[in-house]
């Protein structure tokens, strides 16, 4: 019961942050008129409570891991239960979590590695109220990388990720 | 798809006395002197055609004997005698004074619509033939009839079958890394006969060869990327079929020793357990039941008796070996770091596998209960191994440094002799 309070909360907070955003974001594109259109219409489109680019710029899609690791952090659980609070207002949407691991490691071990990391997200998801039957989970484990490795720690952590995608 | 290929084969009577093999390779020996090969171009005969086949069958013979590291041929350019004189009386002393220790000749000729090429091979030092044969074939064959020749040599001389007239699968890769293309190839051994088996549009991993290779095994994410699947490709007819399903995700295929079954790692709820799926029912029958730790890539020993497979549950992913049907499992890794990808010799005398400690990745072998560990090749990023179907060579990824080129590598598991495989671009997951 404590789990669906908290989300009930998460969920107000969630709409307001979004009106707040919405308002900076549109105020500054109109303000400078250097928009192109294209962009005015992302931004339009993240102002818009319930779109996939709302869940993307405002909830925020993906959840971090650690080395080898699948337990979800603190940062991670703040994102999901942001998550859970978006899912369980807009109940229309089911989504399959894509689970990727960095390249510094094996095809086959990381294929497993990347279901535990996506499946632990989706865990999370359901204890804060989301139906298990809405989300699917795949993993891509290290085949399948979110941004270019190019040897740094950034891009390690970039592709050590359990992205939620909106279906 | 492919061309049957037919073929007749006869013996050659010894010109000398016949002899037992004084020239041989000790290959279970830790060190050794690669054995020094004359091998004199193919006579054709007058024939410009048959000339050019034949000039280029022993190019084929030489190229496959110096790849794997146990021959050394000798310069053509001191030859002393044409083919035809050593298919009729080989000046043995002569030889001798080149360090040749084998000598081979060859005749090629028509026969009909076929061709028929001869050849001998002779110890030098005994001054005795140890092989004489005719093979008769259509001459769009030739680069096989090399790789049997090949074979032929190899396997007298080193007391091993040969593998030279063998086919390899494996990943095909184009592309940035961000959006790369996976596809499936074949080839032969020595990277001639390209094939790309798909297209490109699909992400396709892990390929495993079927006991009589006739089939692959490997995992296809759909036309969606987001469905990966089990396919068997069949290489005779050309068609891929996904096979039955499990609840989970599954990877790591691998035939059992009679091609009967698969065995496979299906990813549910955050644990991987192993499965077995009889290929004719599409039943499954699950190894292993976990809840909570990783059990993948497993493979089968040649008899079929043992399992040989990754499990963490011991913390990081380290080789275990289980009875087939259950039970005796035992950890056999204990360096430093996690494995992956173990895999059974055809000879079931070693288990070659993929090990990562730190940044460094190694292709290492050892003994099916642990011992005996010793690492073969080391770099930025190995993967995937397989063996050669006679069990004495390792091929596998590699990628020297992260902004190289992905390729595949193979080395001789007793003189560590190391090659890089033909392909004509970048490649991973070998299965031969």
């Amino acid at each position: 019961m404590r789990l669906k309070i908290s989300s009930l909360l998460a969920t107000a907070a969630l709409a307001l942050s979004a009106c707040d955003c919405c308002v900076d974001e549109c105020l500054d594109a109109s303000g400078q008129g250097a928009l192109a259109a294209a962009e005015a219409a992302a931004a339009a489109e993240a102002c818009v409570p319930g779109t996939v680019a709302d869940f993307v710029d405002n909830v925020g899609d993906r959840v971090f891991f650690d080395f080898d690791r699948s337990q979800v952090r603190a940062d991670g659980m703040e994102t999901l239960q942001r998550q859970a609070a978006w899912l369980n207002t807009f109940g229309n949407y089911v989504v399959t979590i894509n689970g990727h691991c960095d390249k510094r490691g094996t095809t086959e071990y990381n294929l497993a590695l990347g279901e535990r990391r996506a499946h632990a997200a989706k865990e999370k998801l359901i204890a804060a109220g989301v139906d298990a039957s809405r989300i699917k989970v795949v993993s891509y484990g290290k085949n399948r990388p979110i941004v270019e490795q190019d040897g740094s720690e950034w891009a390690y952590q970039q592709n050590r990720v359990a992205i939620t995608v909106l279906d | 798809m492919l061309k049957k290929f037919m073929f007749s084969l006869f013996i050659l009577l010894s010109l000398s006395s016949p002899s037992w093999a004084d020239l041989h390779i000790d290959i279970t020996e830790g060190t050794f002197k690669p054995v020094e090969i004359a091998i004199t171009p193919f006579d054709g005969g007058g024939d410009a055609a048959l000339t050019q086949i034949a000039n280029q069958i022993s190019k084929v013979i030489s190229n496959d004997l110096e790849s794997c590291g146990l021959f050394k041929v000798v310069n053509p350019n001191a030859y002393i005698q044409s083919a035809r004189e050593v298919m009729s009386h080989p000046r043995f002393p002569d030889w001798k004074i080149l360090h040749a220790e084998a000598l081979v000749g060859g005749l090629v000729k028509r026969n009909g619509q076929n061709f028929q090429v001869d050849f001998r091979l002779f110890d030098v030092f005994t001054e005795s033939q140890l092989a004489g044969l005719a093979l008769e074939t259509e001459s769009s064959n030739w680069r096989r009839v090399a790789h049997k020749i090949a074979d032929e040599i190899y396997e007298r001389i080193t007391g091993d079958k040969g593998y030279f007239d063998t086919r390899i699968v494996y990943v095909a890769e184009s592309g940035p890394e961000m959006g790369r293309k996976y596809s499936l190839a074949i080839m032969d051994q020595d990277g001639e006969n390209h094939q790309f088996i798909s297209t490109g549009n699909r992400r396709v991993l892990t390929p495993r060869m079927s006991p009589c290779r006739t089939k692959i095994a490997y995992v296809d994410f759909g036309a969606n990327d987001k469905t990966p699947t089990l396919h068997i490709h069949n290489l005779a007819t050309g068609q891929s079929d996904a096979l039955g399903s499990v609840d989970g995700q599954r990877m790591s295929p691998r035939f059992s020793p009679k091609g009967d079954h698969i065995i496979l790692s299906s990813a549910n709820k955050g644990a991987a357990s192993l499965y077995k799926m009889d290929l004719a029912s599409k039943k499954f029958d699950r190894l292993t039941s976990t809840t909570s730790t990783i059990d993948v890539s497993p493979c089968y020993s040649p008899d079929g008796s043992q399992i040989v497979y990754i499990s963490d549950r011991g913390g990081k992913p380290q080789i275990y070996v289980r009875d087939a049907s259950g039970g005796n499992e035992n950890r056999i890794s204990f360096s430093p770091g996690r494995y992956d990808n173990p895999i059974w010799s055809p000879r079931g005398d070693l288990i070659a596998f993929t090990r990562q400690n730190g940044g460094t990745f190694y292709i290492g072998v050892m003994r099916p209960d642990g011992s005996g560990e010793r690492m073969l090749d080391t770099g930025y990023l190995l993967e995937g191994p397989t063996w050669s179907p006679n069990g004495r060579e390792v091929m596998y990824t590699y990628q020297a440094s992260s902004k190289a080129k992905v390729k595949l590598r193979s080395v001789d598991i007793v003189g560590f002799h190391k090659r890089e495989v033909n392909i004509p671009g970048e490649g991973s997951y070998p299965t031969w």
